[in-house]
């Protein structure tokens, strides 16, 4: 037989585990939060126990002989022979952490157990008041010195209903030796009549020989599955003679042992894991369904093409409709295996909240909303530092101190919350606090230190909120090594804007702060507005948009610098000539006979000038940078339905350079 | 060849049963908890059942108490997947009507020699 090639299930093993962890996880949290939950306890038992089994499986026997230990303390606590207490969860959330490590470090194929893995060991075997049964060793079956054994077997009633049969028995003693049926006879459990016979009832006992040097574990073994289901009596032979005759190292059949050395296939690619999504089966069926629907339209298609005539030109049409609508559904379908719960993330913050708590002595509730939000997985990978950089800056600055909440007669308890829900074409994450709100005074003290405004100027409470993002500012009197001056907001503003996103934040004094991050629902495809300038085709992302308009040359004014106006909606905004900022020639520079397109980013507008709307097109995102370099005011390119590339418009970017000359 | 029903809610443990199995030309169905393995077991027939013991929604004992409820599983041999440290567990299966258990860790060898055994 050739051997199973059991690294390809590696994988899989290490994704379930780290799921198998955080829930472990949310669970200890959700215990240590008071909840008196039993299903909780069963959770963190069975993903032990899982845990436990496919690493001794898949043969990592250092995560295996570790998570032995905690499951053996966690079958005291599921037996209710252990009560939970804070201790207990702390020393269990440290075991999550360490089989998290150990997992870690096994994917990538390094040594797996460390100095600290071992006394977290010792510390939960000693916890651990019975004996912990040793892990699997099938134990060497032992040769006796005997001629063969005495059988006597008899069934009990229900011992074909356990799915085992006397003849499968039968066979398997055979294969350890030659068996010899010395009597069989019906017992007494059987009925008088013959018509009352059960035939799903046993009512046979068998006395039996099984002759030969056949080691007692293994005739143990046959009998193995029915206890309880017979009665049994196995003896040896007494047969001096035959004990002596027969050799004790007779190559009696031993079955194959559970081998402890059972040998691991080293792979060189262990540390190579690539990425991988599960995909919900839904996801997969509307996929097929969606191929099938493209696979009818396309015979359809080479249907009419074969023999086209133009009286079925209509029918042509019907088709390529039939064939816009497939492909645009199975896209989305497609987009949609991308897609993955925001939960992922969100399930870090109990722990996280749980452990500031402890380090800030504060006391903090976390509320999660909309954890079924999906995200583009790419979203979801990058969203989780600026969370939690937010998350922390929450507990750290915003939210008070129990004695100072209660002084300002609030709660002692300060609430963090964080929700995540679609609006529009967007996936919007909002991290509120009922902490003591922004700081006005000390953020204007501190932006005068620093010189990002004049000592007297007036400020809106906008424009303070937006001084935080400014580079390098941070207002803590001490920087904690938890929200220190090594990553500031600005730092979040900047991953967010990576995503194609945007991050502000609304406050009221004594209230507490919310934070919103808007993020494109995927970083793969947006929607444009194709735009020409000159023989150039760019694309403008549709979610930016404000409005397209025809400016008459009166209504834009000069100002210093060169650049230039417009009024639009109660305030003045620059003028942005495509042509001019990216050099195209041929351009319409008269802008009586061109197109301004207001975008909008941040609350901040500029009007791109533009020589015509070509139309509404999905584009397909290609990165510039992969493929040439990084272009400022290009946050990729894209191919048209004619072949042609076109660019497309990093809206962030240009807003930012078209502000920049308004302010020169 | 037989059919068996494979049900485990690990992924990586089930495609292992299932990948052996088939690969010794078993026609393999899966199911990943006992809620969902009774379903399939009520839509098709099979030679054999391997089921894990912890399972969310259904424990693979609760699945065997019902499978020997159904009159078409009766007898159909039911091997527990278990490990080593539940001694009670594979009494309480037996209880349940299990026929018998495979002790994990086991490898694909084990597996198919233990399938072989009940199946003949």
């Amino acid at each position: 037989m050739s051997a199973v090639d059991l690294t390809q299930f590696h994988k899989t093993f290490f994704e379930e585990s780290r799921e198998g962890l955080d829930a472990m996880e949310a669970a200890l949290l959700a215990l240590d939060s008071g909840s008196t939950d039993h299903e909780l306890v069963h959770t963190i038992f069975r993903a032990a126990h899982s845990i436990k089994g496919g690493a001794a499986t898949f043969g990592f026997a250092d995560v295996a002989a570790f998570t032995h230990v905690a499951e053996s303390l966690l079958e005291e606590v599921r037996s209710e022979r252990r009560a939970v207490d804070s201790g207990l969860i702390e020393v269990l959330l440290r075991s999550v952490d360490c089989m998290r490590a150990m997992l870690e470090r096994s994917s990538q194929g390094r040594p797996v157990a460390d100095a600290e893995s071992e006394a977290l060991r010792v510390e939960l075997v000693q916890l651990v008041s019975g004996e912990i049964a040793a892990p699997a060793v099938a134990a060497a079956s032992l040769v006796a010195p005997v001629s063969g054994w005495n059988i006597a077997f008899t069934a009990l009633p229900h011992l074909l209903q356990t799915g085992n049969d006397p003849l499968r028995l039968f066979r398997e003693l055979q294969q350890l030796g030659r068996l010899e049926v010395v009597r069989a006879f019906v017992t007494d459990s059987a009925p008088a009549q013959l018509a009352e016979l059960d035939p799903s009832q046993c009512h046979l006992g068998w006395e039996l020989r099984l002759h030969g040097a056949v080691a007692r574990g293994d005739v143990d073994a046959v009998f193995d599955w029915l206890d309880g289901d017979c009665e049994l009596t196995i003896t040896p032979m007494v047969d001096a003679a035959a004990a002596d005759a027969v050799p004790q190292t007779s190559d009696v059949p031993v079955p194959p042992a559970a081998s402890a050395s059972r040998p691991i296939r080293e792979t060189a690619t262990a540390s190579s894991e690539g990425s991988s999504i599960r995909v919900g089966i839904d996801k997969v069926d509307a996929l097929i369904n969606m191929m099938g629907e493209l696979v009818i339209t396309q015979s359809m298609l080479s249907d009419i093409g074969e023999k086209f005539e133009l009286s079925q030109l209509g029918r042509l049409r019907d088709g390529l409709v039939q064939l816009e609508r497939a492909t645009r559904e199975l896209q989305e379908s497609v987009m949609r295996i991308r897609m993955l719960p925001i939960a992922s993330v969100f399930n870090r913050f109990p722990r996280l909240v749980h452990d500031l708590e402890r380090k800030l002595d504060k006391r903090v509730r976390l509320e999660l909303h909309g954890e079924h939000t999906e995200l583009d997985k790419t979203v979801l990978e990058k969203i989780g530092d600026p969370l939690v950089h937010l998350v922390r800056n929450a507990i750290d600055h915003g939210l008070e101190s129990p004695a100072q909440r209660k002084a300002a007669g609030k709660p002692e308890t300060g609430t963090l919350k964080l929700n995540a829900y679609h609006e529009g074409g967007n996936i919007v994450v909002q991290i509120s606090d009922d902490g003591a709100g922004l700081n006005h005074a000390a953020i204007v003290a501190k932006a005068q230190q620093r010189g990002l405004v004049a000592a007297g100027q007036e400020l809106s409470d906008a424009e303070v909120a937006e001084l935080i993002f400014q580079p390098g500012f941070s207002t803590a009197a001490q920087a904690t090594d938890l929200s220190g001056r090594g990553v500031g907001m600005d730092v979040v503003r900047r991953n967010v804007r990576d995503l194609g996103g945007s991050v502000g934040v609304r406050s009221a004094s004594g209230k507490g702060s919310t934070f919103t991050i808007t993020l494109p629902l995927t970083l793969a495809i947006i929607d444009g507005l194709v735009t020409a300038v000159g023989s150039e085709r760019y694309i403008v992302p549709l979610t930016s948009i404000v409005e397209s308009l025809r400016l008459r040359a009166d209504a834009v004014r000069k100002i210093a610098g060169g650049g230039e106006v417009f009024h639009f909606r109660d305030e003045y905004l620059p003028i942005m000539r495509l042509h001019r900022a990216f050099a195209c020639s041929d351009a319409v520079t008269d802008i009586e006979r061109g197109i301004v397109v207001v975008i909008e980013e941040d609350g901040r507008r500029v009007g791109l000038l533009v020589d015509d709307l070509l139309g509404q097109q999905q584009a397909v995102v290609k990165s510039l940078e992969a493929h040439y370099r990084r272009v400022q005011g290009i946050s990729g390119a894209t191919i048209l339905s004619d072949g042609s590339v076109a660019l497309i418009v990093d809206v962030g970017g240009v807003v930012r350079l078209g502000q920049h000359r308004k302010a020169a | 060849m037989a059919k068996i029903l494979a049900v485990d809610d690990s992924v990586s443990m089930r495609g292992m049963v299932a990948f052996t199995l088939r690969g010794a030309g078993h026609e393999v169905a899966e199911a990943e908890n006992g809620q969902l393995a009774l379903d399939v077991a009520r839509g098709s027939s099979f030679d054999l059942v391997l089921a894990d013991v912890n399972m969310p929604v259904m424990d693979g004992i609760a699945m065997v108490r019902e499978l020997r409820a159904m009159d078409a599983y009766k007898g159909v041999p039911i091997l527990m997947l278990t490990t080593e440290s539940h001694t009670e567990k594979k009494m309480e299966g037996k209880a349940a009507g299990a026929t018998g258990w495979l002790v994990k860790p086991f490898d694909p060898e084990q597996l198919l020699a233990t399938v072989k055994r009940v199946l003949g």
